[in-house]
């Protein structure tokens, strides 16, 4: 398979931190690539590293083919990014951002008009399309920065944190949008912070955690690493009161039914045991936190 | 599977500089607050000079002759500070790191506010000029001479604002690069824009008499009004060019240099 973004051995230090540690990424063509971390992961380095705004102090990279650092004009023509924050121009109109975008992409000033018009239509935003961007809402804003990065269409497009910020339903649009692009055949990095939006929308996910990939695969691969199901123990009023990892075997089982009973709030009344599949949330802390669920179940019998 | 190929080339020619100067006199037009600004400060400082000062220096009533390519550098000035300022808020701003990821000249974006700040400059010049033409400013200079002294102003805004929107990238905030911007405001004080250099401490005068804004200001006077011209002009576009080309290459490095540290 041909690779769309490879990744060797990057290394990044700011000051006295060292923020990536020897990442390794590989990347298929026309896939949606979702990296995940907490704040502070290395997230955002590693994009800046990607799309050629930092060089990595060790190690080497190739997106779409090129090498980040020596052949960081051939990368730019074929990449796009979407930042953190929406990469528009709050004081041009909509239209007037996605004609610059054009111009600046190579396009002729008709040929930006007539994509500009269709980008705005296929995104929802043929009405705000003249009204300037500092009156968007934050959905419209980030449709817009989306639509900016697809006015030539690149083989490879960077989304830092793409939905961070919005409401459901502006988030679920943009996933549909970010969807039909690796359908169209288009890779799509994204880093995000949301479980969930990894769960739905990437083909592939990893897992950032100090500065190296902790774990890499399908949501499903993922999830079937961390064996059996969850045992949770929820209160009265539903709350979650302790969970517990448990490899699914009668024996594990027994064991987490034995640990529940050491809990004190396991005999009141009206406080019920469920089994439930893992979620990507437990793989992450798992991955995350090295020490698997059990850490999170003391904290939430701490504070209690 | 299908894998696009489609790539954005290098632009040609001036594409990107006239896009983003199209999209600097956009951002300065929608900004009629600070485009007001640009054009009343330096109106009112003219008006200040002439009558709160200028019988104090000059009885003779002559004051606005001498002051009026002083208060036009002191207006560039405070054009060329703003400028830092929009620099550093642009850099700010999410969509700085999509164009630094796309194959573009790195001082393209710099040579779009410099331009739009010319442009709001030569306006507030013009306005200057006329306001001053109302209240006794009377140039003798031909049509040659008004031409040579369209050429030194647009020199000059160009050197200084060039700098200043390089200081503006250097500047670690917006407020950070509105401090800088004072040195433009004092600078002309300590040179020959609002008294003759001789009337000076010695100390200063060596002062007043070796920076670029005296050269500028006696080329500028030596045109519109006559007074003796000797090497100024050399001087004074020497200056210039030196400030554009310095300030040009610095700050194309800085908007390289500065990528992903917002």
């Amino acid at each position: 398979m041909d690779l769309a973004i490879h990744a060797i051995g990057l290394r990044k230090r700011f000051g006295r931190t060292d923020v990536l540690d020897g990442l390794d990424l590989a990347v298929g063509a026309g896939v949606v690539f979702a990296l995940l971390g907490p704040n502070g992961a290395g997230k955002t380095t590693t994009i800046n590293i990607l799309t050629t705004l930092v060089k990595p102090d060790e190690g080497s990279a190739r997106v779409a083919g090129f090498d980040v650092v020596a052949e960081a004009d051939e990368v730019t023509q074929r990449i796009a990014l979407t930042g953190q924050s929406a990469a528009v121009d709050e004081v041009l109109t909509g239209t007037e951002n996605l004609v610059m975008l054009g111009r600046l992409s190579g396009l002729s000033r008709r040929d930006a008009s007539t994509r500009a018009a269709e980008l705005a239509e296929r995104f929802g935003l043929s009405d705000a399309a003249n009204r300037r961007v500092s009156t968007y809402s934050g959905g419209m804003r980030r449709r817009l920065d989306l639509a900016l990065s697809l006015v030539v269409d690149v083989p490879v497009i960077f989304l830092d944190e793409p939905t961070t910020g919005l409401d459901t339903r502006s988030r679920q649009e943009l996933w549909r949008l970010i969807r039909s692009l690796a359908d169209a055949g288009t890779t799509v990095f994204l880093t995000t912070q949301y479980l969930e939006e990894a769960d739905r929308l990437a083909d592939r996910i990893a897992v950032l955690d100090g500065g190296r990939i902790a774990a890499e695969g399908t949501a499903d691969e993922l999830k079937a690493r961390i064996g059996g199901d969850v045992v949770e123990l929820r209160g009265r009023d539903g709350e979650l009161l302790r969970e517990l990892p448990s490899d699914g075997s009668v024996h594990g089982l027994r064991a987490a039914m034995d640990e529940l009973d050491r809990t004190p709030a396991a005999a009141t009344e009206g406080v019920k045991v469920t089994i439930r599949r893992p979620s990507l949330d437990d793989v992450f802390l798992a991955i995350t936190a090295g020490g698997g669920t059990s850490d999170r179940s003391r904290d939430l019998i701490e504070t209690k | 599977m299908t894998t696009l190929t489609a790539t954005r080339p290098r632009l040609r020619g001036f594409t990107a500089e006239s896009t983003f100067i199209t999209r600097s006199l956009i951002h300065s037009i929608r900004d009629v607050e600070a485009l007001l600004m640009a054009v009343v400060l330096p109106v009112m400082l003219m008006l200040m000079f002439t009558f709160i000062f200028g019988n104090a220096i000059d009885p003779s009533g002559g004051y606005v002759d001498y002051v009026v390519p002083g208060i036009i550098l002191l207006c560039a000035g405070f054009g060329a500070a703003s400028t830092a300022v929009a620099v550093s808020r642009d850099m700010t701003t999410g969509i700085i790191d999509r164009f630094r990821t796309m194959p573009l000249r790195s001082g393209a974006v710099l040579t779009g506010h410099v331009v739009a700040s010319l442009a709001r400059n030569l306006l507030a010049t013009a306005v200057v000029v006329a306001a001053a033409l109302l209240v006794g400013f009377r140039p003798s200079a031909s049509f040659v001479e008004w031409v040579a002294v369209f050429g030194v102003i647009t020199l000059y805004i160009l050197a200084i604002t060039y700098l200043f929107s390089a200081i503006g990238l250097a500047a670690s905030s917006p407020d950070a690069a509105s401090g800088y911007g004072f040195i433009l405001l004092f600078l002309p004080y300590v040179s020959s824009a609002f008294v003759p250099v001789d009337t000076m401490p010695e100390w200063l005068q060596w002062i007043a008499e070796n920076q670029p804004i005296t050269p500028v200001i006696e080329t500028i006077r030596s045109l519109l009004l006559g007074t003796p011209m000797g090497d100024s002009a050399w001087w004074a576009v020497g200056w210039c060019v030196v400030i554009i080309i310095v300030a040009a290459v610095w700050g194309a490095w800085l908007f390289r240099r500065k990528a992903g540290r917002r």
